[in-house]
């Protein structure tokens, strides 16, 4: 066997990197798994794992390694990963971050779970994430804040806080997530990583704990888009189990990764550059663009101009969907049920009330409302109305140009509490995100730089439906000139 | 429009989320911060646009109408927060 890396340069590599270790058997998996478990168990300060399993790791990574002794082989076999705590786990716990799901085992693994355990990915557990996706900084989790490695006055991004936090400090070399209005490219953001969210419809919702199913998108967050693009190939594919998954052939996402940028047409928001965007994210996203002009790409700018409604349409079309969905939590056949009550109604509103946190039960109740009798049409048939003049908008857009580029969020990561007394506050934080989840495209972001306090800047990238490759490579060829994506916060 | 206290209490009900009077003050409040958010959707012109309810347009697709899988009852009774006899247990609906 050749020289065994240093176990810090282990736990830095890509997933590619990794991948080549394991194939010139310079490292098993149980390796692998063991040296991610240790970290875990040394940044649980961070508090970006809610179940770890070392014996079910390593029988996994076990099990990863026999199949490479009998021949096998495969980019991901051997490799560890992560996952949200909203995928639903055989042989982990699965609490979407609620207390109303605390202990919850599942009979099943989810699609996304089982697909890449299939292609041998070895689970390291779950991921800490605000309650049921609900949020923007992960400080919704019933069980706790994460810390932002790269500053820990700072949050991660939410609502993938801990999928973020978990592959920005090297404790996994990528994770599992989902974006329902920027849940992975915000905390992707925020923590200095790649985090991709796919076209809605082509990753399976099955044993996605849902929230919004119309916008309900699974993803990866990844240290570059090489990562991505070949973890897609495990993960994305129709699934009958899932009625709105689309039944489109798989491809290989890493098809583009070299694609040549002359004539590329990169389309600039105006909208997104508006008041509000602070300076500084302004100037790093900037210098990236220009970087595609050297690299021969063609800026040209296009009009979204009802994009910044994306967030009221966004508030009420996944408020809607979110009463309806939580509806299943009644404290019948599984989860919490209140300790002492009258009568199966009086057990049901107690139990909801205890084990749904504050900002749940402000959706719950903001969606119960907007579908009200009454109210149907002026709230959530407008919305709906107007989520297709903004998804035309796009369309317009990519008539005009091959990808849309932009800031992720206005500012750097913002410190904790400094949000979570506004709600509109708070929401206003998806502001660029929202719109493309609306949309139901693919987008991305990447890092692109850094802000005050050393905290970290993305740079989003915007694809039409099932462009993802072509994204991917876009991002990609940024990566191969640039080094923002290979940094590690200080003591990780 | 602005919610009082009582259109709280009755969303709340419909809801299944027990709530107490200072809730509902506080929640009146949010609430009213966040629908004067949304109102800003009632200024666009959609006379002519269909509502989207799903990002590519698609639909409901359908399957046979045949048993594909046994659910393992151990798995999930597991999770069941009162149960006898295999069955789940609920406070007493018909008298």
């Amino acid at each position: 066997m050749s020289a065994t890396p240093k176990p810090a340069d282990l736990a830095h590599a890509s997933l590619a990197q990794l991948g080549g270790l394991l194939d010139r058997r310079e490292v098993s998996a149980v390796e692998l798994a063991t040296h991610f478990l240790g970290r875990i168990e040394r940044h649980r300060n961070i508090n970006a794992f809610l179940d770890v399993r070392p014996e079910v790791t390593l029988a996994q990574a076990r099990q990863a390694d026999a199949r490479r002794a009998q021949g096998e082989t495969g980019p991901l076999l051997g490799v560890p990963i992560a996952h949200k705590d909203v995928f639903v786990t055989r042989d982990w716990a699965t609490t979407a971050s609620s207390r109303i799901l605390e202990g919850y085992i599942s009979p099943f693994d989810a699609t996304v779970v089982e697909s890449l355990a299939q292609a041998g990915m070895v689970c390291l557990g779950k991921l800490n994430c605000d309650e049921f996706a609900m949020g923007s900084s992960n400080e919704n989790s019933a069980y706790g804040k994460v810390l932002n490695p790269w500053d820990h006055g700072a949050v991660p991004g939410g609502s993938s806080g801990g999928s973020a936090a978990a592959v920005a400090a090297r404790l996994a070399p990528i994770a599992s997530a989902t974006d329902t209005g920027g849940s992975i490219r915000e905390p992707a953001a925020f923590s200095g990583i790649t985090g991709t969210k796919p076209t809605y419809g082509r990753p399976s919702r099955w044993g996605m704990v849902a929230f919004a199913s119309s916008l309900d998108t699974a993803g990866l967050l990844t240290i570059d888009a090489q990562d991505c693009a070949l973890a897609f190939n495990a993960m994305l594919g129709f699934d009958p189990k899932d009625s709105t998954s689309v039944d489109r052939p798989r491809e290989d996402y890493t098809r583009a990764l070299d694609i040549d940028l002359k004539g590329l047409r990169i389309g600039v928001p105006t909208e997104f550059f508006a008041a509000g965007l602070e300076p500084e994210v302004e100037a790093a996203v900037r210098a990236a663009l220009r970087e595609y002009k050297d690299m021969g790409a063609t800026l040209v700018d296009v009009a979204l101009p009802n994009a910044a409604l994306g967030i009221p349409v966004y508030y009420v079309v996944a408020s809607a969907e979110a009463s309806s969905n939580l509806s299943r939590f009644d404290g019948v056949r599984f989860g919490l049920r209140a300790k002492q009550y009258d009568d199966l109604l009086d057990m049901m509103r107690k139990t909801r009330a205890q084990g749904f946190g504050a900002e749940v039960k402000r959706r719950i109740l903001v969606g119960t409302y907007v579908l009200s009798h009454g109210y149907y049409d002026a709230y959530f048939l407008q919305a709906s109305r107007v989520r297709r003049v903004i998804a035309n908008e796009f369309q317009q857009a990519f008539s005009q140009c091959d990808i849309i580029a932009g800031p992720v969020t206005s500012g750097v990561a913002f410190g904790f509490g400094e949000k979570s007394a506004d709600p509109v506050a708070m929401y206003l934080a998806d502001l660029y995100t929202v719109p493309s989840s609306l949309a139901g495209i693919p987008a991305m972001s990447i890092p692109c730089g850094f802000g005050r306090l050393g905290r970290p800047i993305g740079l989003q990238l915007m694809a039409n439906h099932f462009d993802e490759a072509r994204m991917l490579g876009v991002a990609h060829r940024y990566q191969a000139v640039t080094d923002w994506h290979t940094r590690v916060p200080a003591g990780y | 429009m602005s919610l009082k206290l009582a259109d709280v209490h009755r969303i709340a009900l419909l809801a299944r989320i027990e709530i107490t009077d200072a809730q509902a003050q506080e929640s009146a409040d949010q609430l009213n911060d966040i629908l004067a958010m949304i109102e800003r959707i009632s200024r666009v012109d959609t006379t002519d646009v269909a509502p989207m309810s799903h990002p590519l347009d698609g639909v409901q697709r359908l399957r046979p109408d045949a048993v594909t899988e046994q659910p393992d009852r151990e798995r999930t009774m597991v999770n069941a927060p009162e149960q006898q006899d295999g069955l789940f247990l609920v406070p007493r609906v018909v008298e």
